[in-house]
């Protein structure tokens, strides 16, 4: 039988047959630009425009990157050594780099202090941004790291900040023995006994104050450049976290009065631009303070700033207590909690988790305003570059080069942020899907 | 013999004030506003005391006062004997001008980059994905500055187009880019023009009226009547015949360049450029990522449902995707309108004249009232935030998911 | 009194602190420092250099008067201002004194309630323009588009010319000097106007000085001077009678280099010992120490070293004295005696 049927098909193949590599038009790179950049002949198109906007972009750019001068003492210096080619005059970068991260009045020899204060920033911010791959050990010097660095940025005394920091401590101390009580009178309670350290503290200070500290002094009018823009930015941010929180919780509050003045005061900050409200800090608060009071511009702005951004973590925040599952609430009030320990153990926890990508946001754009210091003669970056450098006679139009710098180093720092917000929500997905 | 079921009454004790439930959010509450009565009340004695001690008063009455100042971008009369009043709503005028230019743009630029950064080209998206994030990530004051930048100092100044043989010359004779703006040419209405733009205005609403037209037809009986088309030419022809019948009563007013400057014209100065382009680029990047978070939102099912019921693509975004997007986007999009119209603020940096720069800047600076100035500054952009919030509060009401 | 701000604020005592309305000079001396407003930045009248010192012509008076209040010229906090910081800065009392180039005006004084104390530079407002525009007078500028740095009178003389002289213009308004610099550089103006002494400063600091041109045209009166809040008299005086100390030095030929000879003993020449303390009881009257104008003379020169030496003809900025010589000279510098 196996015959006729041999004879009946003329050929049979019984071995396999070499794999042959796919079409060229359907693998590798080709395959790939077929699929994603010329599927059709609109997207043809729109490849080959962007294609030329590059191109455009890049021959413009690269040539001036590349070209740069990094070393001269004038723009004009800088020209001659150019002859007339295209290349960016980065030399006053290397030559004003100092001006332009620390401002130009703060002493050259304490600038180590900062940069300090700064690497120290990622060994605090650590525990608190990846809590799960630092030992928690760290977190103590989350906690001692805005005295210390209080104390390298500024000098000084060093009672000041260790009284600062003892207050906390005692105001805890005071909490604990409290809280069990009622929270009322821990929360108050704490809030004295940290005023009273704090007040004892400062005439210690006062009366101990000698010129010869082991950090020089620096006035905070000396502060500039990049630096203030980090000063503010973080210190506004963490300190508007707790009064967001509050404001938020105010504004969900059953007392319509405390609701009000909440709402009121977050309502009124998110109406008016932020430029408004240095305007404030800069020529009207001084009439709203008792007669002799100095603050310093820095203190009034960093109140201001702080003021602004609490209003929109409030919002944030708000925005994840009202996503709470309502019986979240219920599940707290049958447990037979009290408002305070339902919000602390059960609702700001789940509550702060879900609006974390939203205070990341608000930071970032309140990092970017800082910005908006240079309007009132403040000398940050922008002030810097505005002010001083492009006023000097030496570099007196180098725009690109300096206010490039300037985008960059923005950019590294928001994307830096943005990237690290993102990854963080991948993170906190906690529930099912 | 009284009801049973009233319950025993107590006393009232001092003590439940705080342990008592009921009355202790009295108790907070009377706290909290004695607490804010207390501040504004050592706020306000100080300024007092502190306007007393300098001799000072707070009086409006400069706002009638002649400014003294002289304004070069104004939608209304000015002059510098106008009072500081009309300065201001000059400045307001200003304010808005850009505001509503930049919020227009941004809306452009935002949904065409959210749109694409959904392409299905791989480098139109990932160059999207750098304009987002290059704009976002940079503060908008360093945008304004780089762009006035560009406006004053790589443009040419007006006398580089002077001369027989002059480095640059005029785009179409109609339009020159210069460091101190761009001049367009201007239209003159002569007589006849009223009827022109009458005829035109009648042509947008029956526009309208034909697109509902066409749609009523099509869920009534399923007729399909082309759009684009038939829009445009309703739009147009009438009035373009309407303007050769009237012997085109609408001319245009070339700039020219004249003296120092070019005349005649419309001169739109570098620093609304700069201030609404950098606004514009800006929002824009963050209108593209609500855009495109909007699109996102709509689930991949309700594609593939209206593409299995065989609409072709573009209906399927217009119909099906796009009217459920817009629920997720527009609220984020009024907000970026409020930021828009705050940032505008940043004018002062480039010397665009808006309410920061008028009522803010120079009557601040001329007339030393601080408080007052500073005080009328915010409640207009109070006023205005209020407005917009208003107006999203109606529009989310409108567009609320009805559940019946 | 030297506390930290920030534990200050922290305690909220700092903020209720200082209540005692000292006046103005002894807050000073228990200071130990003098807060004093400057420009932001205007080089030969008040900028930083590349180190971060402030110098110039107005910072000069600041340390003089810190020398004669203080007996250091250095001890003196440069607090920069801007056009609508500046009377804020002084009214709320976080400058003891501006010296900032500012016109006294009448109502600078009267209704925003300041002293001016003098007058250190008499000054006008000027235009100037690019050689090749080929203009020789500001009466030919109808139509321009001219430059002008806000907060300042120079708006309003602006308005005020071009209207009298029915000529219309374009203004484009400036926040800073340098951003004036900037635009009226590239050509987005035709001309730049502000004090005849900025011009030149900014003039000065140009690539190519020799290809502009100040037009002749002084369009206003400009006295600038030092100024202090209006009601604290004792402090007025002091300021007053320091810049009056650096005028009458030149006048007597009081120089830095033979200041030490002369307040050695006391001279042939009554005024000049009255002067420097040398006789009389002059400093005792002012509060302060009887060496107070030695003191104050020593840190920059007299008024004519300090001119000379910021802005004077042998410095980049090169003015020449003008209305700024003494009036011997035929110029309006005119001290009061010192008796």
């Amino acid at each position: 039988m196996s015959d006729t049927h041999q004879q009946s098909i003329p050929f049979v193949r019984d071995t396999m047959l070499p794999e042959a590599p796919p079409p060229a038009a359907e693998t590798g790179i080709v395959k790939w630009m077929r699929e994603n950049l010329f599927s059709n002949v609109t997207n043809g198109i729109l490849t080959l425009a962007a294609l030329a906007a590059i191109y455009y972009l890049l021959s413009g750019f690269l040539p001036w990157l590349f070209n740069g001068i990094w070393d001269a003492p004038s723009i004009r210096a800088c020209r001659e050594i150019l002859q007339g080619e295209v290349g960016g005059c980065f030399a006053v970068l290397t030559e004003r780099w100092n001006q332009l991260l620390f401002g130009f009045k703060y002493p050259d020899e304490e600038y180590w202090r900062p940069s300090l204060a700064f690497v120290l920033l990622f060994a605090a911010a650590a525990p608190v941004m990846f809590p799960n791959h630092v030992p928690r050990v760290l977190f103590f010097f989350t906690g001692l790291y805005p005295f210390l660095a209080y104390w390298l940025i500024w000098g000084g005394p060093i009672l000041s900040p260790v009284f600062g920091l003892l207050g906390f401590v005692v105001g805890y101390i005071v909490w604990n023995r409290l809280v069990a009580q009622s929270f009322a009178a821990g929360f108050f309670g704490a809030i004295v006994a940290a005023l009273v350290t704090w007040w004892i503290g400062g005439m210690i200070v006062e009366a101990m104050a000698s010129e010869n500290t082991l950090l020089a002094a620096v006035p905070s009018r000396d502060m500039g450049g990049f630096m203030l823009n980090m000063i503010l930015g973080t210190v506004c941010v963490s300190l508007s976290i707790p009064f967001g929180i509050a404001l938020a919780l105010g504004r969900q509050s059953d007392m319509p009065i405390i609701k009000w003045i909440c709402v009121l005061f977050i309502e009124f900050i998110r109406g008016v631009p932020l430029i408004t409200l240095l305007f404030v800090a800069n020529v009207v608060l001084a009439y709203f303070l008792p007669p002799g009071t100095t603050f310093d511009l820095i203190l009034r702005v960093i109140i201001m700033i702080t003021m602004f951004a609490s209003a929109y973590i409030a919002e944030v925040i708000r925005g994840g207590l009202a996503a709470l599952p309502k019986g979240q609430y219920e599940a707290a009030d049958s447990l037979g909690l009290d408002y305070p320990q339902a919000m602390r153990l059960i609702i700001l926890p789940q509550a702060l988790k879900i609006s974390i990508p939203g205070i990341v946001n608000v930071a970032v754009g309140l990092f970017k305003d800082t910005t908006l210091v240079s309007v009132i003669s403040m000398f940050d970056l922008v002030g810097m570059i505005r002010g001083p450098v492009l006023a000097s006679t030496e570099w007196n139009g180098v725009y690109w080069e300096l206010l490039g710098f300037a985008a960059l180093l923005f950019f590294v720092v928001c994307y830096g942020i943005s990237q690290y917000s993102q990854w963080l929500e991948r993170q906190l997905q906690t529930e099912h899907r | 013999m009284t009801t049973l079921s009233d319950p025993p009454r107590e006393s009232f004790r001092l003590s439940m004030l705080i342990n008592d439930t009921r009355y202790r959010s009295y108790t907070f509450q009377f706290i909290a506003l004695l607490a804010v009565i207390a501040l504004f009340a050592y706020l306000g004695s100080n300024l007092m005391y502190n306007l007393r001690e300098a001799g000072l008063n707070i009086s409006y009455g400069f706002l009638s006062e002649p400014s003294g100042y002289d304004i070069n971008q104004t939608l209304i009369e000015y002059d510098s004997r106008s009072s500081h009043w009309r300065a201001s709503v000059a400045g307001i005028l200003n304010t808005l001008l850009v505001a509503v230019l930049a919020c227009v743009t941004a809306t452009i630029l935002g949904v065409i980059a959210g749109v694409m950064r959904l392409s299905n080209n791989w480098l139109v998206r990932k160059l999207m994905a750098g304009y987002v994030e290059a704009f976002r990530n940079v503060p908008v004051l360093i945008w304004i500055i780089i762009i006035f930048t560009v406006m004053t100092a790589v443009l040419p100044a007006p006398s580089a187009f002077r001369g027989d043989d002059p480095d640059r010359t005029m785009l179409l004779d109609a339009f020159a880019f210069t460091n101190r703006g761009v001049y367009i040419p201007k239209p003159v209405w002569l007589e006849g023009s009223a009827i022109v733009v009458g005829v035109f205005i009648a042509s947008i609403i029956g526009m309208f009226w034909y697109r509902r037209y066409a749609t009523k037809l099509l869920y009534d009986t399923g007729k399909l009547l082309p759009m684009g088309w038939p829009s445009l030419a309703i739009l147009f022809v009438p009035a373009i015949l309407a303007y050769f019948v009237l012997g085109r009563p609408i001319e245009l007013d070339y700039p020219a360049l004249k003296g120092f400057n070019f005349q005649g014209g419309i001169q739109i100065r570098g620093s609304l450029i700069a201030l609404w382009f950098a606004l514009a680029i800006y929002t824009g990047a963050f209108i593209a990522e609500n855009v495109r978070a909007g699109i996102q939102a709509v689930s991949k099912g309700q594609t593939e449902a209206a593409a299995s019921l065989g609409l072709r693509p573009r209906r399927i975004m217009n119909l099906v995707i796009l009217p459920q997007a817009l629920r997720v986007i527009i609220p984020p999009l009024i907000s970026n309108y409020l930021n828009i119209t705050k940032n505008s603020s940043l004018a002062i940096a480039v010397g665009y004249m808006d309410i920061t720069g008028t009522l803010g800047g120079i009557t601040l600076n001329q007339t030393g009232r601080a408080i007052e100035t500073v005080l009328l500054l915010m409640l207009f952009y109070l006023a205005i935030s209020l407005a917009i919030s208003a107006l999203m509060n109606v529009y989310n009401n409108s567009i609320k998911l009805k559940e019946r | 009194m030297k506390k930290s701000v920030f534990l200050g604020a922290l305690t909220v005592a700092g903020i209720a602190a200082g209540a005692a309305a000292a006046g103005t000079l002894d807050d000073v001396k228990a200071r130990g420092t003098l807060n004093c407003g400057v420009t932001t930045g205007l080089v030969g009248f008040a900028a930083p250099d590349a180190n971060g010192e402030w110098d110039g012509f107005d910072v000069g008076v600041c340390r003089a008067v810190a020398a004669a209040v203080l007996g250091d010229g250095s001890a003196v906090e440069f607090v920069p201002t801007t056009g609508k910081t500046r009377f804020t800065a002084l009214a709320s009392g976080e400058i003891d004194m501006l010296a900032r180039n500012t016109t006294w005006t009448f109502s600078r004084d009267v209704d925003l309630k300041f002293e001016f104390t003098g007058i250190n530079y008499y000054d006008g407002q000027g235009f100037i323009a690019p050689k090749a525009l080929g203009v020789s007078s500001a009466k030919e500028l109808s139509g321009a588009t001219v430059c002008i740095q806000t907060g300042t009178t120079t708006e309003l003389n602006l308005a005020d010319y071009f209207r009298a002289n029915n000529m219309d213009y374009e203004p484009v308004p400036i926040e800073t000097n340098a951003e004036g610099q900037q635009q009226y550089l590239a050509g987005a103006c035709d001309v730049y106007t502000t004090d005849r002494s900025g011009l030149a400063a900014t003039r000065a600091a140009f690539e190519n000085p020799s290809d502009h041109v100040i037009l002749p045209e002084t369009i206003s009166k400009e006295p600038l001077g030092p100024l202090v809040r209006h009601g604290d008299n004792e402090w007025g005086d002091v300021v007053r009678w320091t810049l009056n100390a650096l005028i009458a030095a030149e006048e007597y030929g009081v120089t830095s280099a033979n200041i030490a000879d002369m307040a050695s003993a006391p001279g042939d020449k009554p005024e000049v010992n009255r002067l420097l303390g040398t006789e009389g009881n002059l400093g005792e009257m002012l509060g302060l120490e009887s060496d107070w104008a030695v003191k104050a003379i020593s840190v920059g020169g007299n008024y004519g070293e300090l001119f000379e030496k910021n802005i004077g003809e042998n410095t980049p900025i090169g003015l020449s004295r003008g209305l700024n010589a003494q009036w011997t000279e035929g110029g309006l510098l005119y001290s009061p005696p010192f008796r």
